[in-house]
């Protein structure tokens, strides 16, 4: 095969597909850590909650969402809800928005199965220590849910992660765009989709290794 | 919203739908047939393999499930394509046929090595060789313990295969688009999608968890 290897164009674009990279982690970031947690958080308490009606819209949000596709749900939120609600949206918003709510369905399952595996004490003791219900929420059992749920958390961050490359497919400028858009420019197939994957590779490597890290030191010592 | 010319645009574009539902299910099932295949290829030879070729397939593992999917679909598109004529269709099935194998793979791999050590010894000290072992003693019980995850990836392989739209595979979502595109209702058109979706991926998690209690082992 008269295929010869070259990388140099590859190279000179390598600080388009760096910073397609940081895209990436901050799309996951904000709409994993922080909006999708909130999301998890707040449907794994309405999920154990009293209320049969907060129950149910818990359920139907998580069963829903996690049996869509996220690139189904990514179309849906850049095509057809910009459109019937008669506004524009940034694709970045419009993936971030999707990411969240997608990642959200997955931490209530997380979380949820985290609540439930609590003893029963914890909030009991909250309680007879004289704190209020919300207050034990906050002050006890979050902490201890939370860090419990550290390991599933990471993993789950990490299949999030790579989902963004999704957003290649509404043209958000991240590190798979960049790639399609090496391609297409200069056809080196083999050098550009090895250098996108092997980046991924050692973004999902390098942020397994820092969650391990936090795990470790926010893990409940036995 | 009128529903009755919504009904009657869904009723002209039933054909495209059902040959939409059609693909996607024909190159999810071919990829988990064949996924599954080579996926317990590299779990055994994950577990039982030399040294060498252990740490070969690991390679491929570690490398394939710290790819996207997406990127893998691409992947196997430009490089294919360019390399030998395929058709968007087998880049795709190649793609997510890589794809489910790292998942029954890591899978797999995870059942055969949680099979307590006693179980291979018990085996062996009733005279079983390695092969007999390993086909009357040890698969069936990683099978058992698999499957239910082993039904998940089936649904994660539908999932995934809506990415197959971007190269050109005309299945569900695509068919959509195309859809759209001749009779303008983006609104009800993915609903109707999305819920075709929701019942494929529904049904099978239901199954899933069936089986799981099906089978699980009395403890």
């Amino acid at each position: 095969m008269g295929y010869q290897l070259n990388f140099a164009p590859v190279w000179r674009d390598f600080d388009l597909l760096l910073s397609g990279l940081a895209l990436g982690i901050g799309m996951a970031l904000v709409a994993v850590l922080l909006v999708g947690n909130l999301i998890g958080l707040v449907a794994a308490f309405a999920m154990t909650s009293k209320s049969a009606l907060l129950r149910r819209i818990a359920g139907i949000y998580v069963t829903t969402i996690r049996n869509l596709p996220i690139y189904f749900l990514m179309l849906v939120a850049f095509f057809v809800l910009p459109q019937q609600l008669g506004v524009r949206i940034d694709k970045v918003h419009a993936f971030v928005g999707t990411l969240s709510i997608y990642a959200g369905a997955y931490l209530t399952e997380v979380y949820r199965g985290a609540l439930l595996a609590l003893p029963k004490g914890l909030r009991e003791a909250g309680l007879a220590i004289g704190l209020t219900e919300s207050q034990t929420r906050i002050w006890i059992i979050i902490p201890v849910m939370v860090r419990n749920a550290l390991p599933a958390l990471s993993n789950n961050f990490i299949s999030l992660f790579k989902d963004t490359s999704v957003a290649a497919a509404i043209a958000v400028p991240e590190l798979t765009f960049y790639a399609r858009q090496i391609n297409n420019n200069t056809f080196r197939v083999i050098e550009v989709w090895s250098v996108c994957s092997l980046m991924y590779v050692a973004a999902c490597y390098l942020i397994a290794a820092g969650l391990r890290f936090a795990e470790r030191r926010l893990a409940i010592p036995h | 919203m009128d529903f009755t010319r919504f009904f009657s645009d869904l009723w002209i574009a039933r054909f495209a739908l059902a040959e939409g539902i059609g693909m996607t299910l024909v190159i999810s099932g071919i990829a988990i047939i064949l996924g599954t295949l080579l996926g317990i290829g590299v779990a055994l030879s994950l577990v039982y393999g030399g040294k060498i070729q252990r740490f070969i397939t690991r390679i491929f593992l570690e490398y394939v499930r710290g790819t996207p999917v997406f990127v893998l679909i691409l992947a196997c598109y430009y490089l294919l394509s360019g390399v030998i004529q395929l058709t968007p269709f087998q880049a795709g099935l190649i793609a997510l046929t890589v794809f489910c194998s790292s998942h029954v793979g890591e899978n797999l791999r995870g059942a055969l090595l949680a099979l307590p050590k006693g179980q291979t010894e018990a085996g062996k000290a009733i005279g079983l060789t390695f092969r007999q072992n390993f086909i009357y003693v040890l698969a069936p019980q990683a099978l058992r313990q698999a499957l239910p995850a082993w039904i998940n990836t089936a649904a994660e392989l539908v999932k995934a295969s809506t990415l197959l739209a971007v190269i050109g595979v005309v299945e569900l979502m695509l068919t959509t688009r195309q859809i759209i595109a001749i009779k303008p209702r983006p609104l009800e058109f993915y609903f109707v999608a999305g819920l075709i979706y929701f019942l494929i991926c529904f049904s099978i998690e239901r199954f899933g968890r069936a089986v799981e209690r099906r089978i699980a082992l009395p403890s």
